[in-house]
C-alpha cells in the first residue's frame, strides 16, 4: 500500500449527500478479478445523460477538475454495499483524498486499505471550502496526516481526528496483515482457550458439508 | 466489569489484544465468501504466499451473479462466468467449502448461513458484504467487510477494529395486522435517518422485536446497514434455539446442550448502559413505502410524497428535490396513487420461506394486474424447495408470478435481471440507490404482503385494508 504523509492537490467538488457506492461503482464492474481498471466506472452512471453522451455538468467530466486528487463532498459518503471497488475506482482516477462531514463506516475502513485518506471536517468547514472551490479554478488544499491538517491557499487551517493506530500504518503504508501475523503467538493462545470453552465453534465443518446436488 | 451489553459480551470474549488507543485486533469465528468481493483477496493471499489460517471456518457460495433462470445452462455473460469460475478453483485450492451453483444449498449468503446452522449466537462472523449484519438476529456478531479485510480474516482469523458504540432500538407494543419485520425495520430507518447508526452496534429490543420470528429477526437486523449501523443483533432466546436445533451444522449432542448454556447467558445486563437509546411503538408503525433514493426517504402507505418545500434546510430540501426527479414523482401525492410496473419479491431482506408463505397467501385466488411483471425469487435452494413441498410456487404461478432458481438477482441486478430506464418496481429488497436495480430503474422498498398487493392492483395498497 503506498504511504500517505502529505498531499497537494485540486479539489475536486460533489456537492450532494448521501452518495452511495452503488453510485461510486455500479453493479456490472464489481464482475471483475482484478483491483485495477476501475476508472471507467467510476459514477459511471452520473458521468452520462441519459442517451449515453458525457453529462457536461457532472464535475469529472468538467475539465477543470480532470487533475484533482482530492473530492470534497457532502454527509454519509460512501454509504451502502462493502464493495472496496469504490475505493479501488477513486485511486485509479487518482484521488488520494476523500473530504467530508461524514463518511459510512465501511468506507472509511477500505480506504485505510487503500492508502487513501478520508478527512472528517465540520459541516460548515466543509462548506466554506465548497464555496472557496466553485470560486477558484484549480483550487488546491495541502492535507497533512502526521499534523492532522487541511491547509488553504488562504493559509487557514483545519485540524482533523484520525485513530492513531490507523494513522500509523497509512503514515508508514504497512502492511496490516503482517502486523497481526506478528501477533501470531496471542493468536494461538487466544484460539486454545476458546477451544475449551466454546468447543462448538471449533469442529471442522467440512467434515459436514459433502457436495448435494441439486 | 460491570453490567454489560449483549454486545460487550461478545466483543469482549473475542479480543486477542489491544494496541494503546484501544484499536482491537479481534477474534473472527467464521467467514462467510462470495464470488462478487473474494477473487482479489484470493489473488493477494496467493501473490502473499500465505494460505488461509481456518479454512475450515469458512463457507462459500455463489450468490450475487448467479442467473436466476434454468441453471442447467450455461452462464450466457463469460465475465460472470469467469468469476464464479474463480470462487470454484479457489475454494478448491484453498480447502474451503463451497455450496456450488448446481447444490440445492446454494443460496444467498445470508440465507443459507442461518439455514445451515453456520451461524451461531455468540459467534463473530464477517462477510464481504453489507447484509452480513442479518446473521446478528442469532445473537452473533454479524458484519460487512471489504476485500482486503477478507483476506486478513482467511490469513490471520482476525481483523483490526475500533470498538463501535452500542445503541438499543427498542420496539415495544403489538405491530399491526398485516404489518411485519419489513415495516419496523423501515420505519427505524426513516426515524433515525440513513446515518443515524453510524459508528455504533444496534441492539433491537422490546416486546415486538422478541414477538418476531427468527425470519422476522433477520429482516430486522439485515437492514441495519440501511441506517449506517455496522451490526444489529438481537438476543437469542428459546426462538433461536429451537430454529437451530438440527441444522446440518449446528453443534449436536452434548455440546449442543453446553452450547444452549452458554447461548441464555447472552443477554443484556438489566443495568447496563447503551450510548444511545431509540424508541418507536409497534402500534404506529403503518406498512411502509419508500419514496425516495435513500432508505431513509421512506413514508407509511396512508402518507403523501413529502413536499421538499416544507423540508426545514436547504441540504434535505435539496436532496428530496433531487430524489423525486429522479423517482418521477411529485410532492404531495398520495403514496397509494403510485403505480408500478414491476415486482420484485426476493433477496437477504425477505426470500425466507416465512415471506414466501405470506406472499402466496396474499396472491391465491387472485391475479397480477396486466400492467404488472412480477418474478419470485427464492433465498436458497433449500427455500425454494420447501416452498415447493407446501405448493406456494403453484399459487404463485397461478396469480402471474415468475418462479425462479435462488440468489440475489435483482436486489441488486448484477445478473440478467435488471429493470430497464424508468421503469418502477415495488421490491422487498433493501436498498432504493437510483440505478441499484438497473440504470434509471425505480425502487420503493416493501414488505412482500405489500408487493404482491401492488403486484395485483398496480399501484400500493394499504394492506390492513385490502382483500
Amino acid at each position: 500500500m503506498q504511504a500517505f504523509t502529505t498531499h497537494t492537490g485540486i479539489v475536486a467538488l460533489l456537492d450532494r449527500v448521501n452518495v452511495d457506492t452503488d453510485q461510486i461503482i455500479p453493479k456490472q464492474f464489481l464482475k471483475t478479478i482484478k483491483r485495477t481498471g476501475l476508472r471507467e466506472g467510476l459514477f459511471f452512471d452520473w458521468r452520462r445523460k441519459p442517451d449515453g453522451s458525457p453529462d457536461p455538468e457532472f464535475f469529472l467530466n468538467q475539465p477543470r477538475y480532470q487533475a484533482a486528487t482530492i473530492l470534497l463532498t457532502r454527509d454519509n459518503f460512501g454509504c451502502g454495499s462493502s464493495r472496496e471497488h469504490a475505493p479501488w475506482a477513486l485511486l485509479d482516477q487518482g484521488f488520494r483524498c476523500v473530504i467530508a462531514p461524514s463518511f459510512a463506516d465501511i468506507f472509511y475502513n477500505n480506504c485505510f486499505q487503500n492508502g487513501i485518506l478520508p478527512v472528517v471536517l465540520k459541516a460548515d468547514e466543509v462548506l466554506r471550502l465548497m464555496k472557496s472551490v466553485t470560486g477558484t479554478v484549480g483550487y488546491q488544499l495541502t492535507v497533512d496526516l502526521g499534523d492532522q491538517t487541511v491547509t488553504a491557499p488562504d493559509g487557514v487551517t483545519y485540524r482533523f481526528e484520525v485513530d492513531p493506530f490507523r494513522k500509523d500504518c497509512l503514515y508508514r503504508g504497512l502492511d496490516s496483515i503482517g502486523l497481526t501475523l506478528q501477533h501470531e503467538a496471542a493468536i494461538s493462545a487466544y484460539e486454545q482457550r476458546r477451544k475449551r470453552e466454546t468447543p462448538w465453534l471449533y469442529g471442522d465443518l467440512r467434515r459436514r458439508t459433502g457436495e448435494t446436488t441439486r | 466489569m460491570g453490567a454489560s451489553t449483549l454486545f460487550d459480551k461478545i466483543w469482549e470474549s473475542h479480543v486477542v489484544r489491544t494496541e494503546p488507543d484501544g484499536t482491537t485486533l479481534l477474534y473472527i469465528d467464521r467467514q462467510l465468501v462470495h464470488e462478487v468481493t473474494s477473487p482479489q483477496a484470493f489473488e493477494a493471499l496467493k501473490m502473499a504466499g500465505r494460505r488461509p489460517r481456518r479454512p475450515a471456518a469458512a463457507l462459500a457460495v455463489p450468490d450475487h451473479n448467479v442467473p436466476t433462470t434454468d441453471r442447467k445452462l450455461p452462464i450466457v455473460d463469460p465475465i460472470s462466468a469467469k468469476q464464479i469460475e474463480t470462487l470454484e478453483e479457489n475454494c478448491r485450492e484453498f480447502g474451503i467449502s463451497l455450496f456450488g451453483m448446481n447444490d440445492v444449498r446454494q443460496g444467498i449468503v445470508h440465507v443459507i448461513g442461518p439455514e445451515q446452522g453456520f451461524t451461531l449466537p455468540g459467534a463473530t462472523i464477517v462477510c464481504g458484504d453489507s447484509h452480513t449484519s442479518t446473521h446478528g438476529a442469532f445473537g452473533a456478531l454479524a458484519f460487512g467487510i471489504g476485500t482486503s479485510e477478507v483476506e486478513h480474516v482467511l490469513a490471520t482469523q482476525c481483523l483490526l477494529q475500533k470498538r463501535p458504540k452500542t445503541m438499543e432500538i427498542r420496539v415495544d407494543g403489538v405491530i399491526s395486522d398485516r404489518c411485519s419485520a419489513k415495516d419496523i425495520i423501515l420505519a427505524i430507518i426513516g426515524t433515525i435517518g440513513a446515518a443515524g447508526g453510524t459508528g455504533h452496534v444496534i441492539e433491537y429490543t422490546g416486546s415486538a422485536v422478541r414477538a418476531l420470528s427468527m425470519e422476522g429477526r433477520m429482516t430486522v437486523c439485515n437492514m441495519s446497514i440501511e441506517a449506517g449501523a455496522r451490526a444489529g443483533m438481537v438476543a437469542p432466546d428459546e426462538k433461536t434455539i429451537a430454529y437451530l436445533k438440527g441444522r446440518p451444522l449446528a453443534p449436536t449432542g452434548t455440546l449442543f446442550e453446553q452450547a444452549v448454556l452458554a447461548w441464555q447467558q447472552l443477554k443484556t445486563d438489566s443495568n447496563a448502559r447503551y450510548d444511545a437509546t431509540v424508541t418507536l411503538r409497534a402500534e404506529e408503525i403503518a406498512p411502509q413505502v419508500s419514496w425516495g433514493t435513500s432508505p431513509g426517504m421512506v413514508a407509511g402507505v396512508d402518507q403523501k410524497v413529502p413536499d421538499p418545500q416544507t423540508m426545514p434546510d436547504e441540504k434535505t430540501r435539496s436532496a428530496t428535490e433531487r430524489a423525486l426527479e429522479y423517482m418521477g414523482l411529485t410532492a404531495n401525492m398520495l403514496i397509494t396513487d403510485i403505480r408500478i410496473d414491476r415486482v420484485f419479491i426476493g433477496s437477504c431482506t425477505n426470500a425466507r420461506i416465512e415471506d414466501l408463505r405470506v406472499a402466496a397467501a396474499f396472491a391465491k385466488g387472485r391475479r397480477v394486474a396486466t400492467t404488472v411483471r412480477a418474478m419470485v425469487v427464492p433465498g436458497s435452494g433449500l427455500v425454494k424447495q420447501q416452498a415447493e413441498a407446501e405448493g406456494l410456487d403453484h399459487l404463485l404461478r397461478e396469480a402471474g408470478f415468475e418462479w425462479r432458481e435462488a440468489g440475489c438477482s435483482m436486489c441488486l441486478a448484477m445478473n440478467a435481471d435488471v429493470l430497464k430506464p424508468g421503469e418502477r418496481c415495488a421490491s422487498t429488497s433493501n436498498r432504493n440507490f437510483e440505478g441499484r436495480q438497473g440504470a434509471g430503474g425505480r425502487t420503493h422498498l416493501v414488505s412482500p404482503a405489500m408487493a404482491v398487493a401492488a403486484a395485483i392492483e398496480g399501484h400500493f395498497v394499504d394492506i390492513r385494508h385490502w382483500g
